[in-house]
Parts: C-alpha cells; structure tokens; sequence
C-alpha cells in the first residue's frame, strides 16, 4: 500500500486528507498514483495546480513511487 | 542550525538571546528577517490567517535550505522559526536569523532562506476576510488563471 496526503486547497477539493492504495508491484509513477486517486476519490485533479512529495521530498509527476511510500499533493507554497 | 515549527508566537529578541553560545563564536553580527500578517491583500482586508503545513516535510526542507546556505555562503549558524495555526494581522509568521563573521555573507544568506522557503517549504495560507476565506496564490501564472505549463522554481508543475 501507499499512503496519499492531500494538503490546502487540494485537501478541500478531495474532501479527505488521505486516503491508501494498492500498487502494482515494480511500482508506479507519480502522475499514475494521481491518477488512481482521482479514482478513489471520483474528484479530477488534472486541472488543479498541483505539486507533488514522495517521503517528504519534492519530485516532479515522473517520478517512481514504490509500495511503503508516502505520497502527498498539494497547490503551490505560500508560506513566509 | 535551529529549526522550530510552531503554533505558538515567538519573541525574537528572546530567540536571539536564546540561542547556544557555542554555535555563533566567531561571529561578527547577525542579520534577522521578521515576517508578519498583513492586513490588506489585493483582494479585501484581512481579518486572520490560517496556515496549514505538512508536517514532518516542513521541517525536512528548512533543515534542507538551511544546510544549503550554510554551503553557499560564509556564515556561522543560522535559525528559522515559523507559525502554522490562526493568526492575527501583525502576528509574527517567521523569523530567519544568520551570524557570520562579515556582513555581507548573513545578509545574502538571509535574504536566500526567505527567497527558497516561500517557493519550497510546505505551507499554505488562507485568508479570512470580511467576505469569506480564501487561499493565497503567490504564483502570478495560476493567480492569471494560466493554463501553460510554468515553473515554480526550483520544481515544475505542470497546468494541463
């Protein structure tokens, strides 16, 4: 399983702050996990402004995403 | 370096005196950066501010950029304090704070970490005002409502 964290607006959108799904193994690309979100959800998230984490980190949406990891999306920072 | 990610407020004069003797020897002065609630946007004045975070990265990418500025530039140490919760206008929301040996370096690097923390560190601010709450864009492409792709420097995203 992967644990996906929705934050700020995106949060909001969703209606959840998290949600966990099952991946295939050999893993599978951030913009696939959004994409099966989106599913779990039934809320499109394509034309939201959107960045994405996996373990804490910032990745871009073609990054690898193995089971066990942390996924998280969110708008754009506006913290300071 | 010091990291803290507080609901509390903070007294930075208090910080300052606060912080670990054995951390700063040798340096020559300090430069410290205070942000605060506004009470105006472009929108509509500002009754409050509600900043979300995510915990745990949050305090990852400020140990990230702080590590990052102490490579970059000749300084001693350096301390980042920043609020999440409800906040009133003129509440503080960070404190950046760097000692060096020379000047020039703690104002460089000052002026970085507020720069890299407002495109990197994970938060997140809404604004109550007298005709509802909203979230704040900084970015001028989404506030424009853009659909091209642009960069959020240093990461991309993407408007399809």
């Amino acid at each position: 399983m992967i644990h996906v964290k929705f934050f700020a607006s995106v949060r909001e959108r969703i209606g959840v702050g998290e949600i966990f799904l099952a991946v295939p193994e050999g893993g599978v690309t951030v913009a696939e996990v959004l994409a099966l979100a989106e599913g779990e959800a039934g809320v499109p998230l394509q034309d939201a402004h959107l960045l994405a984490a996996v373990n804490l980190q910032h990745v871009s949406f073609a990054g690898v995403v193995q089971d066990g990891d942390e996924v998280a999306f969110f708008p754009p920072v506006t913290g300071g | 370096m010091i990291i803290k990610v507080q609901q509390e407020d903070f007294e930075p004069m208090a910080e300052m005196a606060a912080y670990p003797v054995d951390a700063i020897a040798g340096a020559g002065g300090s430069v410290t950066f205070i942000g605060t609630v506004r009470d105006y946007s472009e929108a509509a004045d500002i009754l409050a501010m509600e900043i979300e975070h995510y915990p745990g990265m949050t305090e990852r990418e400020l140990e990230r950029i702080s590590a990052e500025a102490a490579r970059h530039y000749d300084i001693i140490d350096s301390l980042i304090i920043h609020r999440y919760g409800h906040l009133a206008p003129q509440d503080n929301i960070v404190m950046v704070a760097v000692w060096s040996r020379h000047r020039a370096a703690a104002f460089d690097a000052c002026r970085f970490l507020m720069d890299v923390l407002k495109t990197s560190a994970p938060f997140w601010k809404k604004e109550v005002t007298p005709a509802g709450v909203r979230w704040v864009t900084d970015c001028p492409g989404c506030r424009a409502g853009s659909r091209e792709g642009h960069t959020h420097a240093p990461y991309s995203h993407t408007h399809s």
